[in-house]
């Protein structure tokens, strides 16, 4: 990209300035021996066109929407419009979780993103056991389709887009959005959002799993297949980096591990005989928005070559959509500090802005006061906030990607990549992610990098303000956000009433329908929307699939 | 404790929650500061953990929980170690516990609440400081 001559000429010049300051090192040394990234790439002190002579612009770059897409999905992203605002919520009640969403919308929020709670992630009824003391803790409790209803009650499924965080139950959840779509007169064909449906991560990283890997992997390409031609504009899975990063993960194997994932997708999809150009286009990815504010922007642009890439050489994709990747964005919960949460502030409004200049197409920004609790609506406010002043008040947004070019981002952005892809080479000669799962690889990656984070923050070596540097005194945190014992009772009498109110044995018909089509090979989606048609309830839906297909033992990696 | 037995540790995640980075990290802590340490893995049930404490012998209980459930399961661990007659084993509980709920935690038998941003090197302080010589 650069004339070699001239790029010689800079060479010995910056030889010349290197020895010249480290003449002066003696006397006014650097404040560390080493320098590198959060995720431990060494930084060097300068960059310079030296650091990127080798990369060209068309092969490596390119003009935004065009492949490899490094520098956005869209030819014009920001000036076009704006992210998604998407703030995650979702607690007790389907009533209360209802009000929560309509006071987000109200407050300029442009999408729905729904949190579920640990038994319905998990396939559980309220009035299970396994339940006890989870009710409508992390997320809304919904038990079946009339749970569904209200929490979307007067919430118009044409008008939104809703991401649901929904993995092993996804199929069921998604069934249960078409069902209240239905009896708003609204099409599935209309229907925008997103389900998570990732389960390659929840047994690495998230732990919301159910079943094993195979029937997951035959759920997934089940729900790709159906809303091929039934649910055309929904997001049939968001490939998860976010929970990778939470569970300890560094910023290169957030990359790799999520784009590995993504390739078992693909070759799962590609096995139930599904092209990679009729998935392609409906997968999107979910990222984290950690403290390294440039590796962070790095990163996104780095795996939005790695995909292209991948999908078009490896996969042989020709259309350009499916080689985009399109992903959300979440500021990191594990950045978050209990102490002086105020501080979480600041520390989510530089993360958003790393993921506006990364280019994401959604952002979930934390609340301060995440750290303690689920958000009260003040915390959530000013998190809302954050992204509008992104937005409007910032000037990032005017022109696309205006990061590119600089020689540290350009470099870094290549040096992830390469890091990346040798995981991915690593993980393909074990025999993909689901083998490196159960051979619990992926797992002892992270934790490995997880214990050496907490170790240099205990040391010292990495400064966490207010928690290991400028502590303060404080006073215990008031008016958190508590969920109620009480959802627990309510939702177990919502549901004796529902069983005695239902047809009941069209849901043990429907039930039955669903058991002898999980024992077959047919897709699994018509049965269970006609299960959740008949009320029948999420618990008895997944333990119906439980009985066929059994349930996941994870892998001891300690 | 002077017969020389390592310190035997049960980590575990009680009830439904996914997040195990905190505990996984203290294991790894634990055990570089020379205990044994045994863990359960998620999803626990508060009888599963007081059983396996029974059966491995040990001196710790160290619970993580970070969804919320641990007004339920704290309590309900405590009961069920009182039933089976586990006695001077110190029980520990880390996770979002928020500051409201740790005298009712500790009136129940909780020994200590960690919560966000605790160093591992205080928990191991405080297990060797506490800890009740077994025999």
């Amino acid at each position: 990209m650069f004339d070699s001559e001239k790029l010689n000429a800079l060479k010995v010049k910056q030889k010349a300035w290197q020895d010249k300051a480290e003449t002066k090192l003696a006397k006014a040394p650097e404040r560390k021996k080493a320098f590198t990234t959060i995720s431990e790439v060494p930084v060097e002190r300068i960059y310079t066109p030296a650091d990127i002579a080798d990369q060209d612009y068309d092969q490596e770059l390119a003009f935004p929407g065009e492949y490899p897409f490094t520098r956005g999905v869209q030819p014009t992203m920001y000036r076009g419009r704006f992210w998604t605002m998407r703030q995650y919520a979702g607690f007790a009640s389907a009533e209360e979780s209802n009000r929560r969403y309509k006071y987000l919308l109200d407050q300029g929020q442009t999408g729905l993103s729904v949190a579920f709670d640990l038994p319905t992630q998990i396939g559980y009824d309220s009035d299970h056991a396994l339940s006890q003391g989870e009710v409508g803790k992390v997320g809304v409790a919904i038990d079946s389709l009339e749970d569904m209803e209200t929490l979307f009650n007067g919430i118009p499924l044409d008008k939104v887009s809703t991401s649901m965080t929904i993995n092993a139950p996804a199929a069921i959840l998604l069934a249960m959005y078409i069902g209240v779509a239905e009896k708003q007169g609204v099409s599935s064909k209309e229907l925008n959002g997103t389900i998570q449906n990732d389960i390659l991560k929840e047994y690495s990283s998230r732990g919301t799993y159910i079943f094993p890997p195979l029937p997951s992997l035959r759920i997934i390409t089940n729900i790709f297949e159906y809303c091929s031609t039934e649910v055309p504009k929904w997001n049939t899975i968001s490939i998860s980096g976010y929970h990778i990063r939470e569970a300890g993960s560094t910023a290169v194997q957030e990359v790799a591990f999520t784009l590995a994932n993504g390739i078992a997708y693909v070759e799962a999809a590609q096995k139930a005989g599904l092209s990679v150009d009729t998935i392609g286009p409906r997968l999107s990815f979910f990222f984290n928005a950690h403290l390294d504010f440039l590796e962070e922007i790095a990163k996104y642009r780095a795996a939005r070559r790695i995909w292209a890439r991948l999908m078009k050489e490896r996969f042989g994709a020709k259309d350009p959509r499916s080689m985009m990747v399109r992903f959300h964005t979440q500021t990191a919960g594990c950045s978050l500090t209990a102490q002086q949460p105020k501080n979480n502030i600041v520390r989510v409004a530089f993360q958003a802005l790393s993921a506006v200049l990364g280019g994401t197409q959604s952002l979930h920004t934390n609340s301060m006061d995440e750290a303690l609790s689920l958000p009260t609506e003040e915390a959530v406010q000013v998190a809302l906030r954050t992204q509008q002043i992104v937005a409007y008040e910032t000037g990032v947004t005017e022109t696309v990607d205006p990061l590119a070019g600089s020689y540290y981002i350009e470099h870094l952005t290549k040096t992830i990549e390469d890091k990346a892809m040798d995981y991915i080479r690593q993980i393909d000669d074990l025999g993909g992610a689901a083998m490196a799962i159960e051979k619990g690889f992926i797992q002892k990656e992270i934790q490995e990098s997880a214990y050496h984070y907490q170790k240099a923050i205990e040391t010292g070596e990495r400064v966490v303000v207010g928690l290991n540097k400028f502590q303060i005194q404080e006073p215990p945190p008031q008016n958190l956000l508590r969920v109620d014992l009480q959802v627990q009772e309510l939702q177990k009498e919502k549901l004796t009433r529902l069983r005695s109110s239902r047809d009941n044995e069209k849901v043990q018909g429907c039930l039955a329908d669903l058991k002898k089509t999980a024992q077959g090979t047919e897709n699994l989606m018509p049965s269970i929307l006609e299960a959740v048609r008949a009320y029948a309830t999420l618990g008895e839906i997944c333990d119906t699939l439980r009985s066929v297909f059994g349930e996941y033992t994870a892998v001891s990696t300690l | 404790m002077s017969t020389g037995r390592k310190i035997r540790v049960l980590a575990a995640k009680p009830g439904l929650d996914g997040h195990d980075r905190g505990i996984k990290v203290i294991c790894h802590a634990l055990r570089d500061a020379g205990m044994e340490v045994i863990y359960t893995g998620l999803r626990q049930t508060p009888e599963q953990i007081v059983s396996t404490a029974v059966q491995e012998d040990v001196d710790v209980i160290a619970m993580s929980v970070l969804s919320g459930a641990h007004d339920y399961l704290f309590p309900r661990v405590m009961d069920l170690a009182r039933e089976k007659g586990l006695k001077d084993v110190l029980v520990l509980g880390g996770g979002i516990i928020p500051e409201e709920d740790i005298p009712a935690l500790k009136s129940a038998g909780i020994s200590e609440i960690f919560g966000p941003g605790t160093y591992t090197t205080d928990i191991i302080r405080y297990i060797q400081d506490n800890l009740q010589p077994k025999r």
